[in-house]
């Protein structure tokens, strides 16, 4: 891609934003700072009591037709930045330079009436997005039917769906022709035909656009965004062009989460698990694409007189179930007290990310009657260069078939 | 094609004309906005409503009505108006509660719109003119009532009739001003709009709204000077076809008035961030 002679649509340049904790103060703190800003002062802002960083010196440049994706835990800032660049907040420091037409994915609806018929409310949500009438009349029909509200477009918003008003949002929105877009979760909500339908309308606008974009999603942020910065408590942890890398980073700090208990009858429990490194022996959460997997797990058991049927399976970030450790279970009398078993996964091929595992006992195979079941036992990450959505990077061999 | 290119950083380093300009073009830009979210809040209001219409002088009728009891029954007892006493009170009552509604408009509208602020970028002076809008809608029905009144109590037609809309103008002008100065503060405490709700209730008393001005005395003094009482003296004495008194110092305060809108329209502007903020 010729990016460098794309002009440059957004620069950031070290801006830094600070907040109150407290309301009282805060409020306080806003009648001197509309003295100050009366004035037009221009001395240097400090922390004053009780205020902290809510973002701090980030910089960045964004041209047309790529994509920022802001990552980074609750509360690091990444919202706040957006209303800068959105010109909601101004900055305590630094300066933001922004061309073009700037459009917000994020509130959808906005100044929607429960009362108005959605007909009524697309001219009110298309005015505050900046819309004219005469534009709004030529796009209604289009609107309508991107919405695919037809039916239903001379019924008060009140009795929409959630699902239906955030159609019709984003039907609006989608209209807007911007230079620089500005996403916030928005797309996180709807079903999956309407989160497909976003994602299009995205890829659609993406060549002609500099898009900045926060999520929690990392699937959608890999596959959209093309510049990552992670944030945690205002300030970039990680700034560049290795996507794959600050979803790594943003993952590892959520490794080591508490496991919990969701059944248990008590004749048996899990007093230890691990997970060994393929190369030492020793114990380890981080493993590396095609290493052989080694879990061991120290049971206790109190009152069984057979080998329970163990199964542990494995889920990602988002928890969904990607795989089931298989083997043959042989019923065979057992002791009370500890013992340890170990289950062993050969070149392991799980896609880059973050994995945990959880562990349902059963009485025998038929998988009826669970007598201990944990969620989260152990989180793991599996290492590997290439980043891909799939949970699954198969080991392939390609030939290349002559005729 | 140039792009519209925008500059946020801490300082707001634009001179008072720059700052004009901007908001020239920005009414410009909010014309629809404007009208749409006006006829947006009348719709939704009357849709939700059997008496619709008739709260919007709801109250200032009870409290005309309570004084024209007043004066009838002989419990207080009021110097000649010059018109019959229920125009007189109604009329006063009526415009005094233009003009409050006039001052609380800018508030409201901001208030209302807290929720959108903080999410999406617009020219926030649609807000005070949907505002103005709402608020004109709701003054025309208070002045044809006022015309029924008139024609009621058989005052009849006079020219100056005619100029009524145009005083009523100036008091929601009068109005918008001073609520716009006071949007910033009271967006942050709202003990300024319980303030300043009471401070009206008392400011009516030294206002001629439902009785005239004393011909000596203190009070005669504070209601000449009041700045209120030129607005609310020469849309009645239009209406009831005599010669304005205050004509002068209604022009005064009007001009007056002129500077400060724009004064308090950059000072909007400027706080809109910081309120967004801390909402």
């Amino acid at each position: 891609m010729p990016q460098q002679d794309q002009e440059i649509l957004v620069k950031v340049e070290n801006l830094s934003k600070k907040f109150c904790k407290d309301l009282k103060t805060s409020l306080w703190y806003g009648v001197q700072d509309l003295l100050s800003n009366l004035k037009g002062s221009k001395a240097e802002r400090e922390l004053r009591e009780k205020e902290f960083w809510a973002v701090k010196d980030i910089s960045f440049e964004l041209r047309r037709g790529e994509c920022l994706g802001l990552i980074g835990h609750n509360g690091a800032g990444k919202s706040t930045l957006l209303k800068i660049l959105n010109g909601l907040i101004n900055p305590d420091a630094g300066k933001v330079t922004i061309k073009g037409r700037v459009g917000a994915l994020i509130e959808l609806g906005a100044g929607f009436n429960g009362i108005l018929t959605g007909r009524e409310n697309i001219y009110n949500n298309g005015a505050i997005l900046g819309f004219t009438r005469k534009e709004i009349n030529e796009k209604l029909d289009e609107i309508i039917d991107f919405a695919e509200l037809r039916e239903f477009i001379d019924m008060p918003v009140q009795n929409y769906s959630s699902g239906m008003k955030v159609r019709l949002g984003f039907a609006i929105a989608a209209q807007m022709e911007p230079d620089v877009l500005l996403i916030d979760e928005v797309l996180a909500v709807g079903d999956l035909g309407f989160v497909l339908k976003c994602f299009k309308t995205i890829d659609k606008i993406l060549p002609n656009t500099a898009i900045i974009f926060v999520s929690h999603s990392m699937p959608m942020v890999s596959r959209i965004c093309n510049h990552i910065i992670l944030m945690e408590k205002g300030v970039t942890i990680f700034q560049g062009e290795d996507v794959a890398k600050a979803i790594d980073l943003y993952y590892r700090s959520f490794v080591n989460n508490e496991s919990n208990v969701v059944f248990d009858d008590g004749s048996i429990s899990l007093e230890e698990v691990q997970l060994l490194d393929p190369t030492t022996g020793e114990p380890t959460n981080i493993i590396s694409w095609g290493e052989d997997l080694k879990i061991i797990l120290g049971l206790n058991n109190k009152r069984l007189e057979y080998l329970p049927f163990i199964t542990i399976s494995i889920y990602d970030k988002e928890q969904r179930g990607v795989a089931f450790f298989y083997y043959d279970y042989k019923a065979k009398s057992i002791d009370k007290g500890l013992f340890l078993i170990s289950f062993t996964h050969n070149k392991l091929q799980l896609s880059k990310g973050n994995y945990t595992l959880n562990l349902i006992v059963y009485e025998n195979t038929k998988m009826i009657n669970p007598i201990l079941r944990l969620n989260n036992i152990l989180s793991f990450q599996v290492l590997v260069e290439i980043e891909t959505w799939p949970p699954f990077l198969l080991d392939t061999e390609l030939n290349y078939l002559v005729k | 094609m140039k792009l519209e290119t925008r500059i946020y950083q801490k300082e707001n380093n634009l001179s008072l004309k720059k700052h004009f300009r901007e908001i020239l073009a920005d009414l410009k830009k909010s014309g629809f906005l404007a009208r749409q979210l006006a006829e947006r809040d009348i719709k939704a209001q009357y849709r939700q409503s059997y008496l619709g219409i008739i709260w919007a002088f709801i109250t200032p009728l009870a409290t005309a009505a309570v004084w024209i009891f007043l004066n009838l029954s002989g419990t207080i007892q009021i110097t000649e108006t010059g018109v019959p006493y229920p125009v007189y009170a109604f009329s006063g009552t009526l415009l005094w509660s233009i003009i409050t509604e006039a001052i609380n408009t800018p508030t409201n509208s901001t208030n209302a719109a807290r929720g959108l602020l903080s999410k999406i970028n617009f020219p926030k002076e649609a807000l005070i003119l949907s505002g103005v809008y709402k608020l004109l809608f709701n003054s025309g029905v208070k002045i044809i009532l006022l015309v029924i009144f008139v024609f009621l109590f058989g005052i009849g037609f006079h020219w100056s009739l005619l100029l009524l809309p145009l005083v009523i103008l100036g008091a929601v002008f009068f109005g918008v001003t001073i609520g716009l100065f006071l949007t910033p503060i009271s967006m942050l405490y709202k003990d300024i709009g319980k303030m300043v709700s009471m401070g009206f209730s008392f400011l009516m008393y030294i206002t001629p709204v439902v009785y005239a001005i004393p011909e000596t005395g203190v009070m005669s003094l504070v209601m000449k000077i009041n700045p209120f009482t030129p607005v609310i003296l020469t849309g009645r004495d239009l209406l009831t076809g005599v010669q304005p008194e205050f004509l002068t110092y209604y022009f005064v305060v009007l001009g007056f008035c002129l500077p400060m809108f724009v004064l308090a329209l950059i000072g909007y502007r400027i706080s809109i961030p910081i309120l967004v903020e801390r909402t």
